[in-house]
C-alpha cells in the first residue's frame, strides 16, 4: 500500500526527471559522473541516499525490488530502504536475485550472474577514484577531462614498491572502455570482473557527492593493474561452510573467543538458494524442503 | 493558447513517466533495441513516442529546439502547456524535436563541454521507418554488434569521433523508439 | 552453531518504539509542548531554521521536539520535509533597509542616524546561572519606548556615499540555487553565501574565528548588526501587482574590513555580508566574516592558504547535514570490505614472514 502524502516513489516529478537526464547523460557517456542536483533524502546522507534516488527514478509499479547490504537482504539499513519503497511506491520485493527486475546494492555484487532487463542500482560514497589522492574536486575534475590519471598510477606503483603487490583490497579502480577511470564504489575487487560486460544496466548514485554514473550492459570496464603485475580477483581460500561454494565471496564469522571461524558466503540469497538445492558445506546441516 | 494544446499528457503522470523513463532508459543502454511509449497524445506531425519523451524528460529547466518541419502553433503551445520548457535556437537547446532534415546540419548542437561532457543535446529524430537493420553498430550496450535505421551514417560517425563530447540521439516513428548514444560505432553495410 | 542473523524489521521495530518512549521521558512530568518550544527556546527554533532552509518556526519547533532537542537531528527532519514542497514562486529580495528592527548596534561610530538599540541579547548580561528559573519565577516585564518611526540607514550606505567603501553593483539576475542546482566549483558569491547561511553554526564560527586569529586576516568591524522584520513580497501574476505574503525576522551584519588600493583606485574599505533567518547573531557575524575571507581573489588580495579562505574547502565541509550523515555511515555493517582487507595484510604477512624466513 503506498502512503498517499507523498508521491510515487517519494520524489516529485520535477525531481525525478532531473535525476532521468542525469542517468541518461551517465549512460551515454560511461564512467562519467554526471552532476546532479541531490535532493534531501529522509535518511541520512551516506546510508544510500544517491542509490535510493537513482532507484526512485527508475522503478515502475510493476518492477519486483531486491535491497542488498555487505551482500545481504537482512541487513538493517537494506530492510529499511526496502521498507522504504514499499510505502512510497507499492512494488514487489524479493530475496531472491533472479526475481530481481531492480536490486540496490551497497559493497557487493549478486553472485548470481545478472541478465537483460535488471538494473543493479549501487550506492556511493565517493564517486571520485582519485579523490584519496587529490582532494580538490577542481583538481580532479581537470585530470578526467585531460585523462591524465598518471597519479592513480604512481600510487600502485608505490603499492608495489612497499608491499610486493597492489594493496587496494576494494574500491579498486577501472577503466572503462579505454576512457574514464571510475570508482566502483566499495565492493571488494572480487566482485570487479562482474562489472565487465554485465548483462544488466549498472547504476552509481551518489547522493551526497551529487553524482550519477552508470556502466551500460557489455561495457568494457578493466580492473588497473601493471603487465607484470596483474589484477587478481581474491577472496579469502576457504569453501562456504553453509553451503560449501568455493567460488562466492566469504564473509569471515568470528564463532568464540578463542579463535574459532567459519565463513560463509556474504550473498544471503545465491547461499540460502544453494542450501535449499542441497549443497551442505563443512559446518552446514541439510535443509528440508528448501526455502 | 489553443485548447487542443491542452490535451494529450500523461493521465497519470508518476506512473506513465516512470514507464516511459524505463523504455528510454533501456533504449539509450541498448544502441540499435527499439522500445514502445506509449501514454501521450501529441499533435501531428509529433509521433506519440517522441511526444512521450518529451513530456518524460523534458519541464521549465531544459530549453528545447523544434524543428521548422515541427513548429506549429500547436505543438509549441502543447510543449509549453505540459513541460514549461523554453522553445530556443539550436546552438541553446538541451533537447531538441525534428526530422532529420530539420536537424542537421547536427554541428550546431552542444556536444558538452571537456570538463563536462554531459553539457551536450538530445536529439529526438522522427524517422519516417524504424527498424533494425542498416548500419551496423557496436559499442557499449551491444553485446556483440546490432542494426539500426539510421538516417545517415556519417553524422554519427563524426559524432563518435568527438567522443567523450558529442550528442546523443533518440529515433522516434509511431510508438516506438530506439537510441544512439555518442558512444557508438557506427559503421555503413 | 551460527545462525545468520534474521528479525532486521523487527529490531528496528523495537528499537524506534524504544526511541519514541525515551522521547517522551518520565510520563510524570508534563509534556513539552510544541507552542512552549517555540516560543521559549526561540534561538534553537532559529537555528533550526536557518540551517533547516525554511522559515516555519512551528515546524522547527516540531523537529526540535521529534528530535529530543538534538538540533542537527531537527535542522535534517526540515529539510528532508523542505525538498518535498512544491515551489510556488519566487518573492521579491526583501529590503533590510526598511526592517521593523528590535536590535541594531555598530562598532564603527559612536552614534548614527537610526541610533543604537540593544534590544534583547545576551550582551553585558553576567553569565550567572539564574537560580530564580528553576523556580519557576514569573518574569517582570521589561521597560518599553516608542517605537522608532524613522528609518534606519545602512552603515555601509553612508560610508559608500563617501565613497569609502567598495560598491557592490545591484544586478536583477536570479541567482542559482544551491537546492536544485548542483554545485560548481569556483562557486558565485551567491552560492557561497547560500551555502554559509545554511553551514553548520560551529563550524562557520570556527573558520571566522580563524581569520580573527591570523589564518586570513581580514580586520572586521561590525559596521552594523541588525536584527528585525521585514515584509516578503511576491509578484501575482493574476494580480500584476506584488503583494506582502508575511514578515521573516531576521539577523543581518555587515562588516568593513581593512581597505584595498591599487595604482587606479584609492584606498577603500571592503565589505563582508551575513544574512540569516530569525535571531542569530553569532552566525550572522562568523557569516560576514567568512563571506569576507573567501572574496580574496576578487579584491586582488593574495591567497595564504588560510582554511578560510579555501572556497572549495569551506563549502564542501560546512553542510551539518552531509557531514552528520557520512560521519555516521560508518557504523554501517562495512564487513565485506573489512574482510577484503582482512585477507590482505593476512596475505602480506605471510608473505613479508616467509621472505624473512628465507633471509635468515
Amino acid at each position: 500500500m503506498t502512503e498517499q502524502a507523498y508521491n510515487f516513489a517519494y520524489l516529485d516529478e520535477q525531481t525525478k526527471t532531473m535525476i532521468r537526464r542525469a542517468i541518461l547523460k551517465g549512460v551515454a557517456i560511461p564512467g562519467y559522473q554526471v552532476p546532479f542536483a541531490s535532493r534531501e533524502m529522509p535518511m541520512p546522507y551516506g546510508w544510500g541516499t544517491g542509490g535510493v534516488q537513482v532507484t526512485a527514478a527508475c522503478l515502475v509499479p510493476e518492477d519486483t525490488l531486491k535491497v542488498i547490504d555487505q551482500g545481504a537482504d537482512d541487513t538493517t539499513n537494506a530492510v529499511s530502504i526496502r521498507r522504504f519503497f514499499q510505502r512510497t511506491a507499492g512494488v514487489a520485493v524479493t530475496e531472491a536475485t533472479t526475481e530481481a527486475t531492480v536490486i540496490q546494492t551497497r559493497h557487493r555484487i549478486p553472485e548470481t550472474a545478472l541478465a537483460e532487463g535488471q538494473i543493479l542500482v549501487y550506492q556511493v560514497p565517493i564517486p571520485e577514484p582519485l579523490r584519496f589522492l587529490e582532494p580538490r574536486e577542481t583538481e580532479t575534475r581537470k585530470m578526467h577531462e585531460l585523462e591524465d590519471y598518471g597519479l592513480m598510477h604512481v600510487k600502485l606503483y608505490e603499492d608495489i614498491a612497499r608491499h610486493g603487490q597492489i594493496a587496494t583490497s576494494y574500491d579498486y579502480p577501472v577503466k572503462v572502455e579505454g576512457r574514464y577511470v571510475m570508482d566502483p564504489s566499495p565492493i571488494p575487487k572480487f566482485d570487479n570482473p562482474k562489472l565487465a560486460g554485465n548483462a544488466a544496466i549498472q547504476l552509481f548514485g551518489a547522493g551526497r557527492e551529487q553524482r550519477i554514473y552508470a556502466l551500460p550492459p557489455y561495457t568494457e570496464a578493466i580492473s588497473l593493474d601493471f603487465d607484470d603485475y596483474p589484477f587478481v580477483a581474491s577472496k579469502a581460500d576457504h569453501a562456504c561452510d553453509l553451503c560449501g561454494a568455493a567460488a562466492s565471496y566469504l564473509d569471515e564469522v568470528i564463532t568464540d573467543d578463542q579463535g574459532s571461524r567459519m565463513f560463509v558466503c556474504s550473498d544471503t540469497d545465491f547461499c540460502g538458494s544453494r542450501r535449499a538445492a542441497g549443497h551442505v558445506g563443512r559446518l552446514g546441516t541439510p535443509l528440508a524442503g528448501g526455502k | 493558447m489553443t485548447p487542443e494544446a491542452l490535451l494529450g499528457g500523461f493521465a497519470t503522470a508518476p506512473q506513465q513517466s516512470a514507464r516511459a523513463f524505463r523504455a528510454a532508459l533501456e533504449a539509450m543502454a541498448r544502441p540499435g533495441t527499439i522500445w514502445t511509449l506509449d501514454g501521450a497524445a501529441p499533435p501531428a506531425p509529433v509521433s506519440i513516442a517522441a511526444g512521450v519523451l518529451v513530456l518524460t524528460l523534458c519541464d521549465g529547466t531544459t530549453p528545447l529546439h523544434v524543428g521548422p518541419s515541427f513548429d506549429t502553433p500547436l505543438v509549441r503551445d502543447w510543449i509549453t502547456f505540459h513541460t514549461g520548457a523554453p522553445l530556443v535556437a539550436a546552438p541553446d537547446a538541451q533537447f531538441a524535436l525534428g526530422s532529420w532534415a530539420d536537424l542537421t546540419p547536427t554541428h550546431r548542437f552542444a556536444v558538452g563541454l571537456p570538463d563536462y561532457p554531459d553539457r551536450s543535446a538530445t536529439l529526438i529524430v522522427e524517422m519516417p521507418t524504424l527498424t533494425t537493420t542498416g548500419p551496423r553498430l557496436t559499442g557499449p550496450g551491444i553485446a556483440t554488434h546490432a542494426h539500426l535505421s539510421l538516417p545517415e551514417t556519417a553524422a554519427f560517425q563524426a559524432n563518435r569521433a568527438l567522443f567523450p563530447l558529442g550528442f546523443d540521439t533518440y529515433l522516434t516513428c509511431g510508438n516506438r523508439v530506439a537510441a544512439l548514444p555518442r558512444s557508438t560505432k557506427v559503421e555503413a553495410v | 552453531m551460527y545462525v545468520a542473523v534474521k528479525g532486521g524489521e523487527r529490531a528496528i521495530d523495537a528499537a524506534h518504539a524504544w526511541l519514541a518512549e525515551e522521547r517522551r521521558g518520565d510520563t510524570t512530568i508534563a509534556e513539552l509542548s510544541v507552542a512552549q518550544i517555540r516560543s521559549q527556546l526561540a534561538l534553537a527554533v532559529n537555528r533550526v531554521m536557518a540551517e533547516g532552509s525554511l522559515h516555519d518556526p512551528d515546524l522547527a519547533a516540531l523537529a526540535i521536539k521529534q528530535s529530543r532537542g538534538d538540533l542537527i537531528e531537527a535542522i535534517f527532519l526540515i529539510r528532508a520535509y523542505r525538498t518535498t514542497l512544491p515551489r510556488l514562486g519566487a518573492s521579491h529580495p526583501v529590503e533590510t533597509a526598511n526592517m521593523a528592527v528590535t536590535r541594531r548596534i555598530s562598532a564603527t561610530f559612536k552614534d548614527l542616524p537610526g541610533g543604537q538599540i540593544l534590544g534583547p541579547t545576551f550582551d553585558y548580561t553576567h553569565r550567572l546561572l539564574d537560580f530564580k528559573l528553576a523556580a519557576e519565577g514569573e518574569v517582570p516585564s521589561a521597560p518599553t519606548a516608542p517605537a522608532i518611526m524613522e528609518p534606519v540607514p545602512h552603515v555601509t550606505g553612508m560610508l559608500g556615499r563617501d565613497g569609502l567603501i567598495q560598491s557592490e553593483p545591484a544586478g536583477n539576475d536570479t541567482p542559482s540555487d544551491l537546492t536544485r542546482e548542483p554545485m560548481e566549483l569556483p562557486a558565485s558569491r551567491a552560492l557561497r553565501l547560500q551555502a554559509i547561511t545554511r553551514g553548520d553554526e560551529g563550524f562557520i564560527l570556527s573558520m571566522a574565528y580563524s581569520t580573527q586569529r591570523g589564518y586570513g586576516r581580514t580586520h572586521a568591524f561590525v559596521g552594523e548588526l541588525r536584527i528585525g522584520t521585514v515584509a516578503v513580497e511576491m509578484d501575482i501574476p493574476e494580480l500584476g501587482f506584488a503583494v506582502e505574503i508575511g514578515e521573516i525576522e531576521l539577523t543581518e551584519c555587515e562588516t568593513v574590513n581593512q581597505f584595498k588600493g591599487s595604482k587606479t583606485e584609492p584606498p577603500q574599505f571592503t565589505r563582508g555580508y551575513g544574512l540569516v533567518f530569525g535571531q542569530t547573531e553569532r552566525k550572522a557575524i562568523a557569516m560576514s566574516l567568512v563571506d569576507r575571507a573567501l572574496r580574496w581573489k576578487e579584491l586582488g588580495e593574495d591567497y595564504s592558504g588560510a582554511p578560510a579562505q579555501d572556497e572549495e574547502f569551506v563549502l564542501m565541509h560546512s553542510d551539518n547535514i552531509q557531514a552528520t550523515g557520512f560521519l555516521e555511515h560508518i557504523k554501517l555493517p562495512h564487513y565485506v570490505d573489512f574482510q577484503a582487507e582482512l585477507e590482505m595484510v593476512r596475505k602480506l604477512r605471510a608473505e613479508a614472514l616467509a621472505s624473512k624466513r628465507a633471509a635468515e
